[in-house]
């Protein structure tokens, strides 16, 4: 049994709007390749691997037995995970905890463009008798929740529309982000509602994408050459009812960091935090996440954002990559991809990303609308 | 109603190109030796990218078949589907191509099992040219190549 799980390997595809030169196992056979190089590992030495895929983004049913050739998993325990990419790496770390594998792999993926009108998808996961037949595009949720958060926390439209700034700017010196740009708030502001007071520029635009993580017992991790260390993982869900919840707080971020901190032994987040890769699927979740993990005090997220200590070179950092506002919106997929880039900018491999002492770095996750669910992930160093 | 666009990725692209084409393309892996088809990007065995592409015969043998008297969706059929596994000639063995065995007549069970047998000749019907798509379908069926034998 190991104590301690490193993450050894990373492989990722670079996010874009459309990938229609590869099928999605072309992809992942891509990411993996990545990734066991980077771990300097062979297929033949992983002992387990996950997938995490959701049939209904496939459009194929039991997609789990799609699984074995793109990993190099062929006659390997393999197991998919409908759920966020933060659950599939919780389930890699307790195999290792466990004694059950050494070394284990985590593959997400997402083809967006493969699926026609992805609203449709949306609905699917509603309640099929109460909530369905109202017939509206599920960012409505987004919609609902941010007026709640803005009414609560008095939280301003600008500091908002200051985080598609901030994001789609940081991802102009990230290689890997297709989304970068400069974009103002006044713009942010003037783009039309999508679901006000939800603004078309503050929803992440989708992407496709693959990432392959590589997670490892601490002996294992000894001999690769870049080990990355989880401090801390947790994950939560709240019930799922829509017009019973609490809206204005992202409840399962709280629980979920909670979890990864208590595990970490961290008291204090914000003194021992260094920066963070936040789930910003629609902006205001930025803020909102923010809050649930400790990072700042209620309703304060805004004005911290307004005042740059966001920013890359800020008191602490956030998205530096550029988050899903500049990376793309890659479904549960999403997960990995912040992992990714917390990993590179603690072995210093961020280039023009780059953080100077990043220190621990923190990932909050979320499964998106219409879900209550998300995970938090603290790695360090040592 | 849900709907989607798959990509079809390089290998498969290019295979539904040589169906267009009128040719049955593989692969080989020059590590594990095998050819296979349908290709694909990558030997899974090996986790490598595949070596080469071949052009191979629209001949093959039948590794196993069924006779289905119901369709897709459950409907009676009086004149059977009959789905095989089809080793194209000049692949590895046990690497398979999926279709539809054509060309057999009656619809009794007695009456085909006379005429199919694991192990036998098969060859390639394929819809004309001009009707072709770039699709497994521009393969009507297999059918029995008759006095040949293995
Ligand atoms: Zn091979």
């Amino acid at each position: 049994m190991s104590e301690r799980v490193a993450i050894v390997g990373v492989g990722a595809v670079v996010p874009r709007p459309q990938s229609r030169d590869a099928s999605h196992r072309e992809m992942i056979f891509d990411a993996a390749t990545r990734a066991y190089a980077d771990a300097e590992i062979t297929h033949h030495e992983i002992d387990s691997f996950i997938s995490v895929a959701e049939d209904i983004h496939e459009g194929t049913s039991i997609t789990d037995e799609y699984v074995p050739d793109q990993l190099g998993a062929v006659l390997k325990p393999v197991q998919t995970i409908a759920g966020d990419g933060m659950q599939g790496v919780a389930v890699a770390f307790a195999l290792i905890r466990s004694g059950i594998a050494d070394l284990v792999v985590v593959e997400a993926h997402c083809k967006p463009s493969n699926i026609l009108r992805h609203g449709d998808v949306l609905e699917m996961a509603l309640d099929p008798v109460y909530e369905r037949p109202l017939r509206v595009h599920p960012h409505y949720i987004a919609g609902l929740e941010m007026r709640r958060y803005l009414h609560d926390t008095g939280t301003t439209e600008d500091a908002v529309a200051s985080v598609v700034n901030k994001n789609r700017r940081q991802a102009l010196a990230n290689p890997a982000a297709p989304y970068g740009g400069n974009v103002s708030t006044s713009d942010v502001l003037a783009s039309p509602p999508v679901c006000e007071p939800l603004r078309s520029l503050e929803v992440s635009s989708y992407a496709d994408g693959a990432v392959v993580l590589a997670l490892a017992s601490e002996e294992r991790a000894r001999r690769c050459p870049k080990p990355v260390w989880i401090r801390g993982i947790g994950w939560a869900s709240d019930s799922p009812w829509l017009a019973r919840r609490e809206w204005s707080d992202a409840v399962y971020a709280s629980l979920a960091s909670g979890m990864a901190y208590q595990m970490a032994g961290i008291a204090t987040p914000t003194e021992e935090i260094g920066f963070a890769e936040i789930d910003d699927t629609y902006a205001y979740k930025e803020l909102q996440h923010l809050e649930a993990a400790g990072l700042a005090p209620r309703g304060r997220a805004g004005a911290l954002t307004v005042a740059g200590e966001t920013r890359r070179e800020g008191r602490l950092p956030v998205n530096s990559s550029g988050g899903s506002l500049g990376m793309g919106y890659c479904f549960d997929a999403s997960a990995l991809y912040r992992i990714a880039e917390v990993t590179r900018q603690m072995r210093g491999e961020a280039g023009r990303a780059q953080i100077a002492n990043p220190g621990s770095g923190l990932v909050i996750s979320w499964r998106g609308v219409p879900t209550q669910t998300g995970g938090a992930l603290v790695l360090g160093s040592h | 109603m849900l709907e989607y666009g798959w990509d079809a990725g390089v290998a498969i692209s290019r295979f539904l190109d040589g169906l267009k084409a009128g040719k049955i393309l593989g692969v080989r892996c020059n590590v594990c030796g095998r050819t296979v088809t349908p290709p694909r990007a990558f030997c899974e065995l090996d986790f490598k990218p595949i070596d080469a592409w071949v052009e191979l015969p629209d001949t093959g043998t039948i590794n196993t078949y069924s006779i289905c008297y119901i369709t897709w969706d459950m409907k009676p059929l009086r004149k059977p589907q009959i789905p095989a596994v089809i080793e194209i000639d000049g692949t590895t063995p046990r690497a398979g191509f999926l279709h539809l065995i054509g060309g057999v007549k009656g619809s009794s069970v007695e009456s085909i099992r006379k005429q199919l047998r694991v192990g036998m000749p098969v060859r390639a019907v394929w819809r004309k040219p001009d009707q072709r798509e770039g699709a497994i379908t521009d393969i009507l069926h297999f059918e029995p190549v008759r006095g040949r034998r293995r």
